[in-house]
């Protein structure tokens, strides 16, 4: 992002700086290289000047909450620890603890459905919705500004309209369902259906971001190419897969990537609309992670913090998948 | 013809924003039902006869939530601006050595799924005494956006023509009169776009606010939902029309700030 300008700018100021100094360094030709390299090192220092207040606060808050967080993933933290400042190293005891929990491979398994079903969706309605809106008819900005709106909208606020839309008895959804001759699902009582009823909101929820971004990629592809795609007698969906698709590709890549690193951490929905439940049935490993460590009972930090990390290195490997497709696609 | 078969897409167009806008309406419109019509069977579809009741009942019971929220967003933007501002200023004029690593750093920080964040800040307030503050919310509220505030700042700022901060230097303007009097005021797009979506994201933080601030005396707004959620699930009208009074800064934002918003989505996605 910063590469490309940058080498000109910077430049400019240290010419900015030099330009009186120069006449006096036409004379003394080792003078000017003093003063050139003297002026480039005061625009670094005023350059750090300006980065100190994101420095200090980058390393305050969010690498020591990282590292009180990996800390506490070694040690029997318990009660009493709150008040003495103390907790016993017990070095790899939570991870064992939770590793070999019978709740584990179900978190695993309700991540990796959630994440999976949630990201099939909304890159498929969103890719579709891009196309659709592409087309630029009469009133189309303000319809794509309206999609905006569940991504704006509190997490918590959509959680519980959704909760309150899939209510068992009093639901619409289970009305709707009904008036087209279908039984009424228990959406958030069953734990057959809780996953899925969890899944069905995050996707509403993700739609949008899907849209804009692959809107945006849409855009950013010529005009000529569909142009020739066509006097080449391409149908309209050859062209879409054959032509547009590929080129979609990079931003695709983005988009879904994006939307992985984010999906792993969804909490708030899960939370308001069933807690992780009935029993562990739609429980992700953020929930898993939230449950051991504020869920009410006595707090288990050690443990919560190890969930939170096996959480933090899935979503590490993606992301830097996530920074090289970003990589990729600016040098293409 | 073709202006017809626009018209149809148009049309089309209206009928898909409308189911995906439906949850919304129904939000309006159960928070409009009387009590006693909530669980009736079909369920009213169209507040014929809307009943304010529930309106009544946020007015009453939720006004301190939505002024905790509203404090506590504006302190968020406030640190956001402070922190994100000159750093972007640096990493888009200034070429720091060492700023794509920054940039990456900040990127990853972005990816830190919240509830680690929550857990070091849980242990990190209780040292400091900054839990069940306003304060701590604030600070911790603030790293859901300085990373995008960053990235924002530093693309809008790249955008500044080189001539007018060199006319500043030579007028012999130091680095922060130049940033003063010239950046900022030139950056007003984007310190309105980071301004609205760090309140945003701080007025709709919930995980936060249920850990590190959950023995306060003041609770943000999100809470107040949870807890009518938790306790008397009779009342969806109620529910509803706080989840109705809790979208207005969305609503605010898409109005008044339509063009800033899908610039939001894309920034950290694609632009940087």
């Amino acid at each position: 992002m910063t590469e490309g300008p940058l080498p000109r700018n910077g430049s400019d100021v240290i010419d900015g700086t030099t330009g009186e100094a120069a006449a006096q360094a036409a004379a003394s030709p080792p003078a000017r290289k003093e003063t050139a390299r003297s002026a480039a090192w005061k625009a670094q220092l005023a350059a750090w000047a300006f980065l100190t207040p994101m420095v200090i606060y980058m390393i305050a808050f969010y690498l020591w909450p990282l590292l009180r967080n990996l800390d506490l993933s070694f040690r029997d933290y318990t009660l009493g620890s709150f008040i003495t400042g103390n907790a016993k190293f017990n070095g790899f005891d939570n991870y064992v603890k939770i590793l070999t929990d019978p709740a584990f491979p179900t978190a695993l398994r309700n991540t990796f459905l959630f994440v999976a079903a949630s990201l099939l969706f909304q890159f498929s309605i969103g890719l579709a919705l891009a196309v659709f809106f592409h087309r630029n008819f009469p009133l189309s900005t303000t319809l794509r500004a309206l999609f905006l709106v569940p991504w704006l909208l509190p997490l918590l606020v959509s959680a519980s309209v959704w909760a309150w839309m899939m209510n068992s008895d009093s639901g619409v959804i289970n009305y709707f369902l009904q008036t087209i001759g279908l039984h009424p699902i228990y959406w958030l009582t069953s734990p057959t259906w809780s996953l899925t009823a969890v899944t069905v909101a995050n996707i509403w929820i993700g739609i949008p971001f899907n849209l804009v971004l692959l809107y945006a990629g849409l855009q950013a592809i010529p005009e000529e190419i569909h142009e020739a795609a066509a006097i080449d007698g391409a149908s309209k969906s050859q062209a879409f897969w054959r032509v547009t698709f590929p080129l979609l590709r990079p931003v695709s890549a983005i988009t879904l990537l994006l939307g992985l690193v984010y999906t792993l951490k969804v909490f708030d929905i899960i939370w308001v609309m069933s807690l992780g439940g009935p029993g562990n049935s739609s429980m992700t490993l953020a929930i898993w992670s939230y449950r051991l460590g504020f869920g009410g009972g006595s707090p288990q930090l050690g443990p919560a913090a190890a969930v939170g990390n096996v959480l933090i290195v899935i979503a590490f490997i993606f992301g830097i998948f996530y920074i090289r497709a970003q990589r990729r696609a600016l040098r293409s | 013809m073709t202006r017809r078969r626009n018209w149809r897409t148009t049309v089309v167009g209206v009928i898909l924003t409308a189911i995906m806008l439906f949850p919304v309406y129904w939000m309006i419109n159960v928070s409009l039902t009387p009590k006693d019509k909530l669980r009736a069977d079909p369920p009213p579809l169209f507040p014929w006869h809307p009943n304010f009741e529930g309106y009544a009942k946020v007015i009453h019971e939720q006004f301190p939530y939505l002024a905790t929220s509203f404090l506590v967003g504006i302190g968020t933007v406030i640190v956001v601006l402070v922190v994100a501002a000159p750093a972007g200023y640096a990493l888009a004029k200034l070429r720091p050595r060492g700023g794509a690593t920054l940039t990456f750093g900040l990127l990853v920080a972005q990816m830190i799924p919240g509830i680690i964040m929550a857990m070091g800040f849980y242990l990190i307030f209780h040292s400091w005494g900054l839990l069940n503050t306003l304060w701590g919310l604030i600070i911790a509220d603030s790293t859901l956006a300085v990373p995008f505030g960053v990235l924002i700042f530093t693309a809008f700022m790249i955008g500044i023509p080189d001539e007018i901060i060199q006319a500043a230097r030579i007028d012999g303007a130091g680095y922060w009169r130049t940033f003063r009097s010239i950046v900022l005021p030139v950056s007003r797009n984007s310190i309105v776009t980071v301004s609205l979506f760090a309140f945003l994201w701080s007025w709709s933080d919930f995980l936060f606010s249920s850990t590190l601030n959950r023995g306060g005396v003041l609770q943000t707004i999100t809470i107040g939902i949870y807890r009518y959620l938790g306790n008397n699930t009779q009342d969806w009208n109620a529910i509803m029309a706080t989840a109705v009074v809790a979208s207005i800064p969305a609503a605010f934002l898409l109005v008044i700030a339509q063009r800033y918003v899908a610039a939001g989505v894309t920034a950290g996605a694609v632009k940087d």
